[in-house]
């Protein structure tokens, strides 16, 4: 099939973009969305243009490298998804598709399709982890977790930390993001003793890299490709309270 | 040269303990004065980097992706092993041990190799304290399933994404102490060369993937743990970032390459659906478990699944291995599916994939009972191929996952330059020709938790090359040679992308250096691809600048690193005239079609020295002694 798109160019952070339209040719449905790329950037490397800058690595689904709005929507809105495991089945011939990167403050565009999610890697330093230091450790098996709970921290620890969450949010915040994490941890056992302080400084550093507040609306957890539940929200600002309350 | 592994003397069991109680200690106050450069944030990696840094060493590490959290650990799915005997099947550490070098068919080093599972048990302890949501039992235990190769279940996991939950904890220890100002993080920054300073490994000159620059870290030592090279065959499992050009370039300035030859194809891989295809996509393993696989017992029948009934089934891995069936291990149950499709018995597009069916195990379990194992897989499997395995089988074909081979390294992990300390799948040492499932997490977080730190801080205690200023000449001479090569990549203006020589290069390997090689297929690729190389070197096109970010660039400069390393696997796989593990030459098979090792002539580790551009390589040779077990043919019948 044939496919028309309205693709973001952006020289650098500095500069303005803008959606440049250009054609997709003999693309087939088993293709996957970042092969029908491909595709366009080898056409157009082939004739001396430079190709569109995207960032992708794994093409499984797992890494969450991969950072696209098709047609409005992170990812591509295949349910439970990234935009690598997105098919060109899911398109028709003749189809225009708009191709941008993921728009928020905090994600800078470095390049075309590029952007720059550092600012979750610090909200993870502020306080994303259990401070243990390597050797020392317990028997594995020193700590039971039941089931349910290992289970629910689980379905948290999940997240791939992508930022479709952010790109859907129309506040840019990063709730589901962080409150995964916080749930992950605050699920466990072993995240205990830190529960109520990392909560706070996560928060504090996510406010701090200018992601906006949380509307409750859900769009977050539409987009996710690991399908993070909005409840997880609810349990981020109930430690929060508690967090702020504690002496 | 003398490639002395330094392994120390003693009863095997013995050997780390006292090898830990002979290494030099850098004193607390000291170590803030060490420097080291830890390049790549997968498992290894972050583990060795986030360790490193709460020893108090001063740490950089570098990154070619986003985030430290994105490296290809994260795609594993299956598991991590570990000899806890958990559930009480007779397991040890000597039994990890043991199914280990056999698995490797008998090409490993027994001492790394006893270490790696007397290890295995404090990773498991490491990461549940740093809480990694591992599956758990009812009552709150640590929960294990069976992986190929292994007839005792020691495998912890978290659903389908072990890796990704074991890098995460790594990635959250090693953001912690970026957090605490001691380790400075370098992401979307790519090691192009390595520096050596009177023999010794000081710094790295790397370029800034957004604005182009090109820049020189020094340090005290330099740490390697930039992952493995499968994707010389283009279409592999890994990423479609992963790159040889680290080791490749360390290789360059000395450091030797060690069996490059030793490839793992994955048997349970989601069959190549076009020409398209970027990247191939791995089902864990772990399916295994339960999944039986089959083909047509008839050439070219083309009824579906459902059709052929059950007496005009071949069940081959269950017939040719009755007491392994479906978990033998890797590059048998691969051999053996790429031997039905060669019959004329494949299933789905081309013929090239065979049928892991689940019905029994649906019938016998319940589907709710399936999907809580593989749920993940089964949804990845559908988002890929369009088909409901609930319903019909899987098809599964074989694709390059791993690579056993890598830069030589001692017992220290440390090359044979000083001061280079190589982990993870980067280096050569723990898997021999082969490695078992569940056993890359395993080895990565071994080398970066609890060897590395231990190691590096003896070479700081020992060494006596400080660390040089970045403005010493070798630095500013290396950064030239980047900037001239990167100018000469800019300035071809070719014809050819660099994906299509990357394509070619993968076609090539695949056919003359893959599943089974010869020594023809292996003469071919010695001759094309210096051929293609050349090509490449006057007909790629690489668009855009130096000084932004330049996606094509990066891509030339790995693509060209793979075009001289891909000659380097062809050569080693033409001089290891035996078949072991991943090796399988056609001309060494038993009656039956197993590899057919040759011990009296290559119980060696082959490690290869640069002689310089155009040269042939030297071949060294690291003779493998084995005192605890005897080799012996592996059978898994």
């Amino acid at each position: 099939m044939n496919l028309t798109l309205k693709i973001w160019r952006q020289k650098d952070r500095n500069t303005t973009g803008e959606f440049v339209t250009c054609q997709a040719r003999n693309i087939l449905p088993d293709m996957s969305f970042l092969e029908m790329l491909d595709v366009v950037n080898e056409d157009l490397t082939r004739s001396g243009h430079e190709p569109f800058a995207f960032d992708s690595d794994c093409r499984e689904g797992i890494c969450g490298t991969c950072s696209l709005v098709i047609n409005g929507i992170p990812h591509g809105g295949q349910k439970g998804a990234t935009a690598c495991q997105l098919h060109m089945r899911h398109f028709r011939d003749g189809q225009t598709i708009t191709v941008e990167p993921w728009r928020a403050k905090s994600f800078p565009v470095l390049r075309d399709l590029v952007v720059d999610r550092s600012a979750f890697d610090h909200i993870i330093a502020s306080g994303g982890f259990v401070s243990v230091n390597t050797g020392g450790a317990p028997d594995g098996n020193a700590l039971p977790v039941g089931k349910v709970d290992a289970d629910q921290a689980m379905d948290a620890a999940a997240c791939i930390g992508c930022g479709a969450c952010v790109a859907a949010c129309k506040n840019a915040s990063a709730m589901l993001f962080v409150a995964a994490k916080v749930a992950h941890l605050g699920l466990l056992p072993q995240g205990q003793s830190e529960r109520y302080q990392r909560v706070v400084k996560m928060v504090n550093m996510m406010d701090q890299e200018g992601f906006g507040a949380c509307t409750a609306t859900g769009s977050c957890e539409a987009v996710c490709p690991k399908e993070i539940s909005l409840d997880f929200i609810a349990q981020l600002n109930r430690d929060y309270l508690v967090g702020c309350l504690k002496p | 040269m003398n490639l002395d592994a330094k392994i120390p003397s003693g009863p095997l069991d013995k050997k780390w303990e006292k090898c830990l109680l002979e290494m030099k200690l850098v004193n607390p106050a000291n170590k803030r004065k060490f420097e080291v450069i830890v390049v790549g944030t997968g498992l290894a990696g972050a583990s060795a980097a986030a360790t490193m840094a709460e020893l108090g060493y001063g740490v950089k590490s570098f990154c070619f992706q986003d985030s430290p959290r994105r490296a290809h650990s994260i795609a594993a799915q299956g598991g991590i092993n570990a000899a806890k005997n958990y559930q009480n099947d007779g397991d040890s550490i000597h039994r990890l041990f043991y199914d280990t070098i056999k698995g490797g068919d008998y090409r490993a080093r027994e001492a790394n190799v006893y270490r790696l599972a007397q290890t295995s048990v404090k990773i498991i302890d490491q990461c549940v304290a740093q809480g990694v949501p591992f599956a758990r039992e009812y009552g709150g235990l640590l929960a294990n399933r069976s992986f190929g190769g292994a007839q005792v279940s020691r495998t912890f996991y978290a659903r389908g994404q072990t890796g990704q939950q074991l890098l995460i904890g790594a990635y959250q220890a090693l953001e912690r102490q970026i957090g605490l100002g001691n380790i400075r993080m370098f992401p979307r920054t790519e090691m192009l060369d390595l520096v050596l300073v009177n023999g010794h490994a000081k710094g790295i000159v790397v370029r800034d993937l957004v604005t182009g620059e090109i820049s020189s870290h020094s340090a005290d030592a330099v740490i390697l743990a930039t992952g493995g090279y499968g994707n010389v065959f283009y279409l592999s499992t890994n990423a479609v970032g992963c790159n040889v050009t680290a080791i490749w370039r360390a290789y360059k300035r000395g450091a030797f390459m060690a069996n490059p030859c030793y490839t793992q194809i994955h048997p349970t891989c989601i069959p190549v659906s076009g020409d398209h295809q970027s990247k191939l996509t791995l089902m864990s393993e772990s399916l295994r478990n339960d999944g039986r696989v089959w083909v047509p017992k008839v050439k070219g029948d083309k009824r579906s699944a459902h059709q052929i009934p059950e007496n005009e089934r071949d069940y081959f891995l269950e017939r040719k291995y009755p007491s392994y069936g479906n978990l033998a291990p890797r590059d048998i149950s691969s051999r053996a599916a790429k031997e039905a499709c060669d019959d004329g018995r494949g299933v789905g597009p081309g013929g090239l994939g065979v049928y892991l069916d689940f019905a029994d195990a649906i019938k016998r379990l319940g589907a709710d009972k399936i999907r809580e194992r593989y749920d993940n897989l089964f949804v990845m499997y559908e988002t890929i191929t369009g088909e409901n395995a609930f319903e019909v089988p899987m098809r599964i074909y074989p694709a390059v996952h791993y690579t056993m081979g890598g830069l030589w390294v001692d017992y220290h992990l440390m090359s044979n330059i000083p001061g280079l300390f190589v982990l993870g799948e980067a280096n050569f040492s723990d898997h021999g020709a082969n490695r078992l499932g569940a056993s890359a997490l395993m080895q990565g977080l071994a080398d970066g938790y609890f060897v590395a730190p231990y190691t590096v801080g003896n070479y700081f205690a020992t060494n006596s090359v400080p660390r040089p200023s970045t403005n010493h000449a070798e630095f500013k001479k290396i950064e030239a040679e980047i900037h001239h090569r990167t100018q000469n990549l800019l300035s071809i203006n070719g014809k050819r992308t660099p994906t299509s020589f990357h394509r070619e290069l993968g076609k090539l390997m695949w056919e003359n250096c893959g599943m089974a090689r010869t020594d023809e297929s292996l003469r071919i690729n010695l001759k094309k691809i210096p051929e293609l190389r050349e090509e490449f070197w006057r007909d790629v096109t690489v668009t855009g600048a130096n000084n932004s970010l330049n996606q094509a660039l990066e891509q030339a400069g790995r693509v060209a690193d793979f075009l001289e390393f891909g000659e380097l696997t062809s050569r080693d796989a033409l001089e290891r005239k035996e078949s072991c593990g991943g090796h399988f030459r056609t001309e060494f098979q038993t009656a039956e079609g197993e590899a057919l090792r040759d011990d009296e002539n290559f119980a060696h580790v082959a490690a290869w020295e640069f002689q310089g551009e155009g040269k042939t390589p030297l071949l060294h040779k690291e003779p493998l002694v084995f005192e605890e077990l005897k080799m012996s043919q592996r059978s898994y019948k």
